[in-house]
Order: C-alpha cells, then sequence, then structure tokens
C-alpha cells in the first residue's frame, strides 16, 4: 500500500481509535469505581479479618519503612540546605525550622510517603493478587467457602489506609530531623532552640487535615493495588502489565487527589 | 438418589458456545468420569457446579438446591460441603503445607491448635507425606502438590469431590499413584465425586461411570468398558486411542 494511502487510513482512525481509547477509560474507572465500593462496604462488615489485617500492616509496614524512612530524612535535609540562602537573602534565615516542618507536615511527608509506598507496596500487592489470579490460588479460596474479596483485598486496603497516616507521621519526625543536621552544622542553632521553632510553629490544623488526607492517599494505593492484581488476566505478563499499571495509576491518582485535596483543606481550614 | 443434577446448562466465552446443553445426574457415593479432548469445557462444567463460573442458561441442583443464581452466602455454605482438586494445585504459596491444610479449618470453625495440628498430620499420612509438613510449595514436585492439593481438599471432610485433571502434567508412574490414591481415598470416605480428565488410564481405576463430553454435549454416559461399542463415532475413537 503507497505511504500517502495508509497515511490517509490512519488519519481515518483517529477518532475511532480515540473514542476506543476514551471507552477503554471510561470502562476502567468505573470498574474501579465499583471495586472502590465493595471495599468501602467490606470495611464496615463483620465479622472483620482483624488478624489477617494486623498481619498486612505488619507486612506492609515493615517492607515500607526503610525506603520511607530515608526519603523523609534526606528530603529533611535537602529542605533545610536549599532553603537556607534563599531564606538569608530576606534575613530569615532562623525561620528554616518553621519552614521546614510546615512544608514537611503540611505536604511534602503526606504525598512523598504515598508516593513511595504506591512505588513500594502498591505494585507489590498487584502482583501478588496477580499471581495468585493467574495460578488459581484465588479460586482455591473461594472453594473453601471463604469469601476471596474479604480476605484479599479488604484486609489489605484496610491495612493500607490504617498503615499510611502511621507512616507519614514517622516520615515527618525523621524529615525535621535530617533538617537538623544543617541547621546545627551551618547555622549553629542549639538543637532546644531548633525543635522549638520546628514544632511550635506547626498549628493543628497544618497535621489534622494532612493526617486525614494520608487516610484518602493509603484507600486509593489499596484499591488500585488490588484492583489492577484481583482483575489480572493473560498469564505472568498480565500480572506484570497490572503491577506496572497499579504503579502509574496510584501515583497519578494520588497528584491529582492532593491537588483537589489541598485547595479543600486550604478552602475549608484556613 | 440423585445428589448433582444438571440439566440444559449451557455456557459461552465472547460469543463462542462451550457448553450447548449439558445433562447430567450424579448419584449419591458415586464417581462419575467427565471424559473429552482438551477444550472441550469439561474444566468449564467443574467450576460452573461449584460456583466459580455462571453459566448463561441451565439448571444445576445439589441436594435439592438451585446453585444457579444463588445468592453469594448462601453458596460458600453450600461450597464448605466441597472439596477441589484444580489441575495446578493451586497450593497458597505463601504458606506451608501445614498453613494450606489449616487454612480452611481455620476459616470454618477454630478448632484448637493441637486437634488442627492432629487433623492436619493425619491427613499428611492419609496421601504420604507426613515429611513434607513443613515445605513451602516450591520445594514440592507435581506430584507432592498434587497429593498435598487432595489432603488440603479432603481435611474439611467434604460430602462431594471436584477433580479437575488428577493426573494431567504428571508421568504415567505417578499419574497411577494419583488415581489409586483418589480411589482408595473415595472408598474409605465414600464420598460422591465427579473428576474431569482426558487420561483413560485414570477413569479405568475411579469410575463408577463416565460421560464423554464433545462439542459441548454429552455424548455417551454408561460404563467405561460401554464405550468401545458406543454409536458415537468420536466416542469410540477416544477409547480406541487411550
Amino acid at each position: 500500500m503507497p505511504d500517502h494511502v495508509r497515511d490517509k487510513g490512519m488519519m481515518r482512525d483517529i477518532p475511532s481509535n480515540l473514542k476506543a481509547v476514551c471507552m477503554r477509560f471510561v470502562v476502567q474507572a468505573g470498574s474501579t469505581a465499583s471495586f472502590a465500593r465493595r471495599c468501602i462496604l467490606g470495611m464496615f462488615r463483620l465479622p472483620r479479618d482483624t488478624e489477617e489485617v494486623i498481619r498486612q500492616m505488619d507486612e506492609l509496614g515493615a517492607k515500607s519503612l526503610p525506603v520511607v524512612g530515608t526519603t523523609g530524612f534526606v528530603t529533611g535535609l535537602i529542605l533545610a540546605i536549599q532553603s537556607r540562602p534563599v531564606l538569608a537573602r530576606f534575613g530569615a534565615e532562623s525561620y528554616v525550622p518553621a519552614m521546614v516542618s510546615i512544608s514537611v507536615v503540611r505536604e511534602l511527608g503526606p504525598i512523598l510517603t504515598a508516593l513511595m509506598v504506591a512505588g513500594r507496596v502498591g505494585s507489590g500487592m498487584s502482583a501478588e493478587l496477580g499471581s495468585m489470579r493467574v495460578t488459581e490460588q484465588i479460586e482455591a479460596i473461594e472453594v473453601s467457602g471463604t469469601d476471596s474479596f474479604r480476605f484479599l483485598v479488604v484486609t489489605r486496603v484496610l491495612a493500607c489506609t490504617l498503615l499510611l497516616p502511621l507512616l507519614t507521621g514517622i516520615v515527618n519526625v525523621l524529615a525535621i530531623l535530617g533538617a537538623y543536621l544543617p541547621a546545627v552544622t551551618e547555622m549553629h542553632m542549639s538543637w532546644q532552640l531548633y525543635f522549638h521553632r520546628a514544632v511550635y510553629s506547626l498549628w493543628l490544623r497544618d497535621v489534622i487535615p494532612a493526617i486525614l488526607k494520608t487516610a484518602v492517599f493509603g484507600f486509593i494505593i489499596g484499591v488500585i493495588g488490588c484492583h489492577q492484581g484481583y482483575t489480572a488476566t493473560g498469564g505472568t505478563s498480565g500480572v506484570g502489565r497490572a503491577s506496572t499499571s497499579a504503579v502509574v495509576t496510584a501515583s497519578l491518582l494520588l497528584l491529582f487527589t492532593d491537588m483537589v485535596l489541598a485547595k479543600l483543606i486550604v478552602v475549608l481550614w484556613n | 438418589m440423585e445428589l448433582i443434577e444438571i440439566r440444559n446448562l449451557c455456557t459461552s466465552f465472547d460469543g463462542m458456545p462451550v457448553l450447548r446443553g449439558v445433562n447430567l445426574t450424579v448419584g449419591k457415593g458415586t464417581t462419575v468420569v467427565i471424559l473429552g479432548t482438551s477444550g472441550a469445557g469439561k474444566s468449564v462444567l467443574l467450576k460452573s457446579i461449584i460456583g466459580l463460573m455462571t453459566p448463561d442458561s441451565g439448571s444445576i441442583r445439589f441436594d435439592g438446591k438451585e446453585l444457579v443464581g444463588m445468592e453469594s452466602r448462601e453458596l460458600y455454605t453450600v461450597r464448605r460441603r466441597m472439596g477441589y482438586l484444580f489441575q495446578g494445585a493451586a497450593l497458597y504459596d505463601s504458606m506451608t503445607v501445614r498453613g494450606n491444610l489449616e487454612f480452611a479449618l481455620r476459616r470454618r470453625e477454630v478448632p484448637e491448635d493441637d486437634e488442627m495440628g492432629a487433623r492436619v498430620e493425619e491427613q499428611l499420612r492419609l496421601v504420604g507425606l507426613a515429611d513434607a509438613i513443613d515445605k513451602t510449595p516450591s520445594q514440592l514436585s507435581g506430584g507432592m502438590r498434587k497429593r498435598v492439593g487432595l489432603a488440603r481438599a479432603l481435611i474439611t471432610q467434604p460430602e462431594v469431590m471436584l477433580y479437575d485433571e488428577p493426573t494431567t502434567g504428571l508421568d504415567p508412574v505417578t499419574g497411577r499413584e494419583i488415581s489409586e490414591l483418589i480411589q482408595s481415598l473415595q472408598q474409605q470416605h465414600a464420598m460422591t465425586s465427579i473428576a474431569v480428565t482426558h487420561d483413560v488410564a485414570c477413569a479405568r481405576i475411579i469410575a463408577d461411570r463416565v460421560a464423554v463430553l464433545n462439542k459441548g454435549v454429552i455424548c455417551f454416559e454408561g460404563a467405561l468398558g460401554g464405550m468401545e461399542h458406543a454409536d458415537d463415532d468420536f466416542v469410540r475413537q477416544f477409547f480406541a486411542t487411550a
């Protein structure tokens, strides 16, 4: 086929391809929303698999703590190094502890923790459930008379939702500790003064909405990771696709949700 | 007395019919083997019986109760009366052999740890794998995995056992061992069983009655020996080539 004829054909296909992409997006969004609804209903239904939720929290927390902890510490340290000369230009060098603690607690801590957990835990959950799906382990749970959705999905989503505020708290503390290093070495600030300025500059309206926000982030990571894995098809390559898709989708959705929640918090709390 | 009655069962995938009106009855305490070529829809039929797949139309009655369209909570109760051996054993690979066997027990009742441990050990001894109790599924051979799968399905003392290709992927010697194990366990527990397979040697050992599935319908039902003189060409050919 000559190139110009093929190109014309491709041009004609653009609307139909676009339509197909849009349809796929709508179907996927609908499926995820329905999955999330089932999760919410499952979370409030008794009896809960409390033992499994705790096991998942232990597993997910232990896996994530080293990576999120390091991220928090290094982020605080870099933030202090970068902001000190800028604030010094305005004679506001002494505001470094307050600037670090407010920016970490309000925004950087929650979103960085969520993104790191999405990469570490979201993809792991997706791969684990996906491989269970393709090797019929989920069907085996079903035939044993156990609701696999409640046992595998609801417990993981609940664990993520409860765990993220805890991890974010740890990240916030480590970031403030990280920022203390440049404060003491470059600014010769005593630790009493540093922590007084860092902690007392925080208001409840900085802390509470941010912590509540992380529970929403945890729910999103759990739902996307579990949805991709639980509905995986197409053998081992399908598991790989599900795992990649879980990280990409969760990361984009986290950023978008953060944007919406940031505005909402400012409107409602400030 | 018929324990399972399947009437006019139809299933299709993306418009492609797989089952086109299957009729089958299974009496209490009997073992029926469904024979057929790969892709004939045998596993679909088995998964429909336990409610893992929903048929397009037709009826599946278990102990007088209609399973098609049954509410999920009730379906879980029915499933607890059944055991299922998966083609690839489907062992939970995050758990040890002990964990695999304890899982179903923990989910339905909470027996004392001592009692549960004794039941697990007894079940593994019956399938000849008492030494493998603390191994993980990745440390087991194909035959061992099937045996553990069998022990896991039987530990809850089901009334009905469903076997999906119990000897597929095994060498002839191990396949025969598994078939003989199934037959001896059937006799010990006096269970109602349905097995799907394309292995006539397995059917010869375990079946009271066979049904041949071809092109989505049961084209032969009766004793295994009757296949040789069946009216249907496919049934005679299947028996002759096996």
